[in-house]
């Protein structure tokens, strides 16, 4: 995998020394708080509410185990002994003290890691599919791309104060695992004629206006991949509201003006700065060199058979390799009950030790906020599944119910409304109790504890976004979002539910569905196209199924 | 129409760790909002408020929150007040310090 230059290297002990004199000043009273807040959330500091909380870029998702071990290593030393993995394959540690903090960001920088560009407005960590490099149905390791526009954008001096937030994610695969059309710049690697390039949209994301992104060109050349990205990124710079932060985001810009007057924007700067630039084959060529793919040894192309509930995590754990010897698992982090997408440090060392073991060294976050071990060999997926075991890592839920993303909601967040994580384990626990949700089969549940969606609730078969009314916590459902390349937005059922009602209102969601699909190989998300919102918002509200179900 | 005032504490967060902290009587931040100063009228509890913001080698964001009274002293109206209280959810993070709890 990619691993800093010397350049990189320098840069962010840089910043580090940076911000240890800026910590410095801000106890000894020569900067405000007003002067020290920006400072502090360009290093990934947030003040929530209840600690300070140190948000971690993990570049597309992409870890090692000397880097997983060092995170485990610092929330020992200098948080309360956990991680938590974000939908935006970040890592956030909730509990830091201000003094503290230069201390991690050495720290992280002694593994090729920092927290530069995790807030702010600015462009963000940019994120990819979770199964890149690894996946049966990829064109192209996105990895690489990713690589050069985190190397473009880091500390660019034109776009340290955009508008808004910039989110940019990129797939090489048919499937849409990175939703890259709920981002402000999607790409997605397309092949034409022999040549590989990206069909790119704009405009996309969720929060209070969720958007999906607008195609503004169907195939650009890899060659031009900088220069557009920044021809777009200049567009929005100049356009983007900066009066009200509400519509500063480039999807507001492409609505207000449309479509085609920004792609014309676009296409005469890039036509005039094009020439700019020196072109990306002998960068990406460097940079292709660091994500080779492993030397992969020989596996057994079957399964091997296990027990009953090793049966079990493969058949929803396991995802295809483009070996036929390998298989791309994924370890869940949602064991019923526990809070979505922490990991202990016990359980982050031992997902290194496996790495290192069985996965050619190589680890991935996903936005789901679980870790990938992106190549296994198929012989040795039992001892992998008993180590995991071992570690309280072996949920056999990848895909169900019970792989509820959701965002830190009130128990951690300034920003949230509602809380999140209590609803999501009530919910885990309830059909881990049922013994359903195997049964149930496929079906993404999100919960946002606001309305900026984090848990990305508008693409999920269930949402849940939870919101203050009247001084109490209310729960509005959406139906039939996707994230995929069928991306969809949910709609809302109708009235919220109080906390005490929404897991309730969930399961009344599911036994509709279960009553009402053709057979059980037809998807939640099939039976919604199929049937559209009305037998669930019956389900939902009539007298007769609350009755039913009280 | 304007908005009846509700007894209330200044609240912020603490500058080193973080946490949230309560103005006491005296002046000084407490871990523990049942140690606050309760402010019955709008007139002192913009003058603390002001007091809390010069305060900024301490605290953080200082603002005023709504409280219930009791014997054992004040407890916070609002869920999130309630929550900066009681810590999160999970076990390990509880601060369960609320009052009557």
């Amino acid at each position: 995998m990619y691993a800093y230059s010397d350049f990189d290297e320098s840069f962010v002990r840089d910043r580090v020394r940076q911000f240890r004199d800026q910590v410095e000043r801000r106890i000894d009273g020569r900067l405000s708080e007003d002067e020290f807040k920006p400072l502090r959330l360009m290093n990934g500091l947030y003040l929530q509410l209840h600690a300070y909380m140190l948000r971690v870029a993990i570049p597309y998702g992409t870890l090692d185990a000397r880097q997983m071990r060092q995170l485990a290593a610092i929330s020992e030393r200098w948080d309360r002994g956990y991680g938590h993995f974000t939908t935006r394959q970040n890592i956030q540690f909730n509990w830091p003290k201000l003094c503290d903090v230069p201390d991690m960001l050495d720290a992280l920088a002694d593994v090729g890691m920092h927290a530069i560009q995790t807030s702010g407005n600015c462009v963000r960590n940019v994120t990819s599919d979770h199964f890149a490099g690894a996946a049966a149905d990829e064109i192209a390791d996105p990895r690489p791309y990713a690589e050069l526009l985190r190397q473009w954008s880091s500390d660019h001096p034109e776009f340290q104060y955009l508008p808004r937030k910039f989110k940019i994610a990129i797939t090489g695969a048919t499937a849409d695992r990175a939703v890259t059309r709920a981002h402000d710049i999607g790409l997605r690697v397309v092949a034409r004629d022999g040549a590989v390039g990206f069909e790119v949209s704009v405009g996309g994301g969720l929060g209070r206006t969720p958007m999906i992104g607008r195609i503004i060109r169907d195939f650009l050349p890899e060659a031009d991949l900088v220069p557009y990205v920044e021809a777009v990124l200049g567009v929005y710079n100049q356009l983007g509201r900066r009066d009200n932060k509400y519509k500063a985001r480039i999807k507001i810009a492409v609505h207000e003006m449309g479509l085609d007057t920004i792609r014309e924007l676009v296409e005469a700067r890039f036509a005039e700065t094009r020439s700019e630039f020196p072109g990306a084959e002998a960068a990406l060529a460097e940079i292709r060199a660091a994500f080779r793919a492993p030397d992969f040894r020989a596996g057994g192309t079957a399964i091997p058979s296990g027990s009953p509930a090793f049966r079990a995590w493969a058949d929803t754990n396991l995802a295809p390799h483009r070996r036929e010897d390998h298989a791309i698992v994924t370890v869940s982090l949602k064991t019923p009950g526990q809070q979505p997408g922490d990991a202990s440090a016990g359980q982050m060392r031992a997902i290194a030790d496996l790495a290192e073991t069985f996965g050619y060294d190589e680890i991935r976050i996903s936005h789901r906020q679980n870790v990938i071990l992106p190549h296994v060999r198929k012989d040795d997926l039992p001892a992998v599944f008993e180590a995991l075991a071992a570690a309280g890592l072996a949920a056999a839920n990848a895909g169900l119910i019970s792989d509820i993303i959701a965002c830190p909601g009130m128990d951690y967040c300034a920003l949230a409304t509602a809380r999140s994580i209590p609803v999501a384990q009530e919910i885990a626990v309830l059909f881990e109790t049922l013994d359903l949700a195997h049964e149930v089969g496929p079906l993404r549940l999100n919960v946002s504890g606001c309305i900026n969606a984090c848990g990305h609730h508008h693409v999920a078969d269930i949402g849940i976004l939870g919101l203050e009314r009247a001084g109490v916590e209310t729960y509005q459902i959406t139906l039939g979002g996707d994230p995929t390349e069928r991306i969809a937005i949910g709609e809302r059922t109708g009235p919220g539910f109080a906390a005490d009602e929404i897991v309730g209102a969930v399961e009344r969601i599911v036994t509709a569905y279960l009553e009402l699909r053709d057979s059980a190989d037809e998807t939640f998300a099939d039976a919604y196209r199929r049937l559209g919102l009305a037998p669930f918002q019956k389900a939902l509200y009539s007298e007769e199924s609350r009755e039913n179900a009280a | 129409m304007k908005r009846r005032f509700h007894p209330s504490v200044v609240t912020a967060n603490d500058l080193f760790e973080g946490h949230p902290v309560w103005r006491t009587a005296e002046g000084r931040w407490s871990a523990t909002i049942r140690e606050a100063e309760v402010l019955r009228d709008p007139e002192t509890a913009e003058a603390r408020l002001a007091a809390a913001a010069s305060d900024a080698a301490r605290v953080v964001g200082p603002y005023l929150a709504e409280v219930a009274t009791a014997p054992q002293g004040p407890a916070p109206l609002h869920f999130r007040e309630v929550f900066r209280v009681r810590g999160p959810a999970q076990a390990s993070d509880r601060l369960d310090h609320l009052p009557g709890e």
